[in-house]
């Protein structure tokens, strides 16, 4: 679990509120509830979890259960940007693994993880279904496509501070 | 909307539609009455947008109103099928097919094509459509889309994806007024029955008789859902029709809630594809806003609503009782079987799934009835299945053939064979829980149970093709990794099954694999085949069962002579350099981060495999080919 200290806002808590007020009668409406905290924030810290279970009157058990049980949910903050590698087959085999070695190596952080100065996260993805585009890295919304190791400096560049 | 309201919008849109399936000269006299010289049609597909093509479309615009053209329609519409070659962007009634096309391609093709009188830019045609002595192919006639037959694709590329009106010119609910006003729910399901059509998400059970068991189970409530959690990496055949004709999803779901006496669905979909649920979104809206779903339909009484679910990444999901679980709001976990979900499904309720595919084979078969449907493909495995196909092939992208294709049409014929002139190994299907057909069996006839009787699967149609680079092992291993990684961990056998599995393609791989392995895989495998709670554990150990009953020499090489035969699992290479090709420049030397290479200028050089930590990166700076791995 992240050390970071929580610094979420009172406007993003009544927006939340309010979300959850409108969902709450809903049937299965934790997952969509917490994809909107997620959005929200950015991530899943315990705060946001607790004020979940309490908007919606489960256990934080049950939360932290769904929260940790899919993927596309974050218990730590993400960096300013996001560079998501696509490890699915078809990119794989067109040699995604070592575009992924080469990106911790820039950076000097492993996948799941975030520079210090918070610029970069990197983590891996499944499969965007570009599968034309092999190997594929998708940095925030954009599309990068058919990328060699030596790429790599070229692409990261466009998002240096 | 009424019945004779849906029929009179389709005759306003049917033209505009047409013109774009139908040869050129028939085009021009059809052009006619749509009050539009030309159609310009650019694929705004995950694949294509991917590498820009709303671009593309900006600078139409942008270029019409320089050029005041104003009676030439530009259509955004979903997958074309050959995304190796994006963004694609075809003219009708001339069908010219431009290519890897950029914004300022797209200005010039308005300049010099799309102005009155204009001409065919050639430069910018994908090759295939240009015959030597430079008249045009259509490119319906080339190899690649010659031998594929669109029926669940059928509006996919052809129409605008975001727009209710094109999807209704091209027949979208025609098959829903039918049932709704001519068949009873035991027509319906007779209907499907007869039709032979098997589920296109993996196992290919009847969907019939799914549906008659829904049918059939008694309760006040009762739920039609969709599974658009397309999991399996390298398949994005599910997310093409939803991005390109997700209407079609739609009907069918509302056909099925008539057939087995539901009044709410749900489809859902998979959060990392954003085009496929904003389109999703566009359509629910329209479809209600017409009185299409909701309270109703078409003047029948019947009421239909349908909701989105976002999936939040979990592969488990992909199977029916997860999914649910999952809907329900719950951590993604199967549940144990029988109950059937036909009896016992979404929030305990009678609750058929079917996958998107599946769905989008429905209008036809109504349409065109069961009869027509089993006349194609296969005895068993009627009618079309849409693979996607990726990997080491020319032509990346996504195909519709009959049933009992067989894979060498596929691969060589319709994909255009291996790039580099590298030799075809074997191809992936079914993805994590499927296997491999070698090379060598490549005259099968794809359908259901050819594959399963040479130890692959159908799968949901990522169909990954290997060529004599690729490492059987790691390949196994690949996957290993992954259902390691996405079992849910409630069953036994598959948490640690997995687990122990990829333990033992690790320890081979990395060169400490000992002959006694093999027999604990089968062993393992075995348990979890028979012991798993769902098919995720039960079909997990399929990529090694069927690596090793057709590669056991790349096993044993790497067990007995701790040697890779691909060149692939690194702990077990030396990086050596040759020393007649070696001109002594230095390169290499200079780029060893760890400074494993000496010698003289030009001289060859050596490495020292001691200090070697194998990161390739001598090799790929090597203006020689001087440096191999063996």
């Amino acid at each position: 679990m992240t050390q970071i200290p929580f610094k979420g806002t009172p406007e993003q808590e009544l927006e939340l509120k309010a979300f959850i007020e409108k969902e709450k009668n809903e049937p299965g409406c934790l997952m969509p509830v917490l994809q909107e905290a997620q959005r929200i924030y950015g991530y899943l810290p315990i705060e946001v979890q607790q004020m979940v279970a309490g908007g919606l009157g489960v256990t934080l058990a049950e939360v932290y259960g769904v929260a940790t049980f899919y993927s596309q949910f974050t218990l730590s903050p993400k960096g300013k940007h996001k560079i998501s590698v696509c490890l699915g087959t078809a990119c794989y085999v067109k040699g995604s693994d070592k575009i992924l070695a080469e990106l911790e190596k820039r950076l000097g952080i492993s996948a799941g993880g975030i520079t210090p100065d918070g610029n970069f996260s990197i983590d891996t993805c499944r499969c965007v279904g570009a599968c034309g585009l092999a190997p594929v890295v998708v940095i925030d919304e954009d599309v990068y496509g058919k990328l060699t190791p030596d790429m790599v400096d070229d692409m990261l560049s466009h998002y240096m501070d | 909307m009424t019945i004779q309201e849906l029929n009179a919008k389709k005759a306003q849109f049917e033209d505009l539609v047409k013109v774009r399936r139908v040869i050129k000269e028939e085009g021009e006299k059809l052009a006619a009455n749509t009050g539009y010289r030309k159609q310009v049609l650019v694929c705004g597909g995950t694949g294509c947008t991917s590498s820009s093509s709303l671009k593309v479309i900006e600078q139409l615009e942008k270029s019409f109103v320089e050029n005041n053209i104003d009676d030439v329609l530009i259509v955004k519409t979903g997958c074309f099928g050959l995304c190796a070659l994006g963004p694609i962007m075809i003219v009708y009634p001339e069908g010219a097919f431009y290519a890897q096309i950029t914004p300022e391609h797209a200005k010039e093709v308005v300049e010099k094509h799309l102005v009155p009188g204009g001409d065919i830019v050639k430069e910018y045609l994908y090759e295939g459509t240009i015959h030597e002595d430079g008249s045009i192919i259509p490119f319906a006639e080339t190899p690649f889309y010659k031998k594929q037959l669109r029926i669940a694709l059928r509006n996919c590329g052809v129409i605008a994806a975001e727009s209710l009106d094109e999807a209704i010119g091209a027949g979208d609910y025609q098959a829903l007024a039918k049932v709704l006003s001519s068949m009873t729910p035991d027509d319906v399901i007779n209907e499907l029955l007869a039709s032979g059509l098997r589920g296109r998400g993996g196992a290919g059970f009847p969907t019939g008789r799914k549906w008659a068991f829904a049918k059939a189970s008694v309760s006040d409530v009762k739920y039609v859902c969709c599974n658009a959690d397309e999991g399996d990496p390298g398949a994005f055949m599910d997310r093409s029709v939803l991005e390109g004709d997700p209407h079609c999803v739609i009907e069918a779901m509302t056909i099925a809630g008539y057939a087995i006496g539901a009044h709410q669905g749900y489809i859902y979909v998979r959060a990392e594809y954003p085009i496929a649920v904003n389109r999703l979104n566009i359509a629910l809206a329209a479809a209600r806003e017409a009185g299409l779903i909701g309270k109703n339909i078409l003047g029948s009484g019947f009421d239909f609503e349908l909701e989105l679910r976002l999936g939040a990444g979990a592969f488990v999901c992909g199977e029916e009782t997860a999914l649910m679980t999952s809907i329900e709001g719950h951590r993604g976990e199967p549940r144990p079987r029988p109950p059937f979900p036909a009896v016992k499904g979404l929030f305990g309720k009678p609750t058929i799934l079917n996958n998107v595919e599946t769905w989008a084979n429905i209008n036809p078969i109504i349409m065109n009835g069961a009869e027509w449907f089993k006349s194609i493909g296969t005895e068993k495995s009627s009618g079309t299945k849409v693979f996607a196909l990726g990997g080491k092939i020319n032509n990346v992208g996504l195909v519709e053939v009959p049933m009992g294709t067989t894979l060498n049409e596929i691969v060589f014929e319709i994909g255009g064979g291996i790039p580099n002139g590298k030799k075809f190994k074997a191809a992936q299907t079914g993805g994590p829980s499927g296997g491999c057909i070698p090379a060598d069996q490549g005259d099968v006839q794809m359908d259901f149970d050819n594959l399963a009787a040479i130890g692959s699967m159908m799968g949901s149609g990522g169909l990954i093709v290997l060529d004599e680079d690729t490492c059987m092992v790691d390949i196994a291993k690949f996957y290993l990794e992954f259902t390691a990684d996405e079992s849910c961990g409630k069953c036994t056998p598959c948490r640690i099954g997995t687990r122990r599995l990829l333990d033992i393609l690790e320890k081979i791989t990395k060169g400490n694999g000992e002959p006694e392995d093999l027999e604990k895989i089968s062993d393992i495998a075995n348990h979890m085949r028979t012991s798993s709670l769902c098919a995720l554990g039960q079909t997990a150990p399929n990529p090694i069962l069927s690596t090793m009953q057709h590669y056991m020499n790349e096993y044993k090489a790497h067990i007995y002579d701790k040697s890779c035969p691909a060149g692939v699992c690194k702990s077990l290479l030396n990086f050596h350099i040759e020393e007649d090709k070696c001109k002594g420049c230095t390169l290499c030397a200079r780029q060893c981060p760890v400074g494993a290479i000496s010698g003289t200028v030009k001289q060859p050089h050596v490495i020292d495999t001691a200090k070697c930590i194998k990161c390739g990166a001598c090799i790929a700076k090597c203006k020689f080919g001087a440096i191999v791995k063996k």
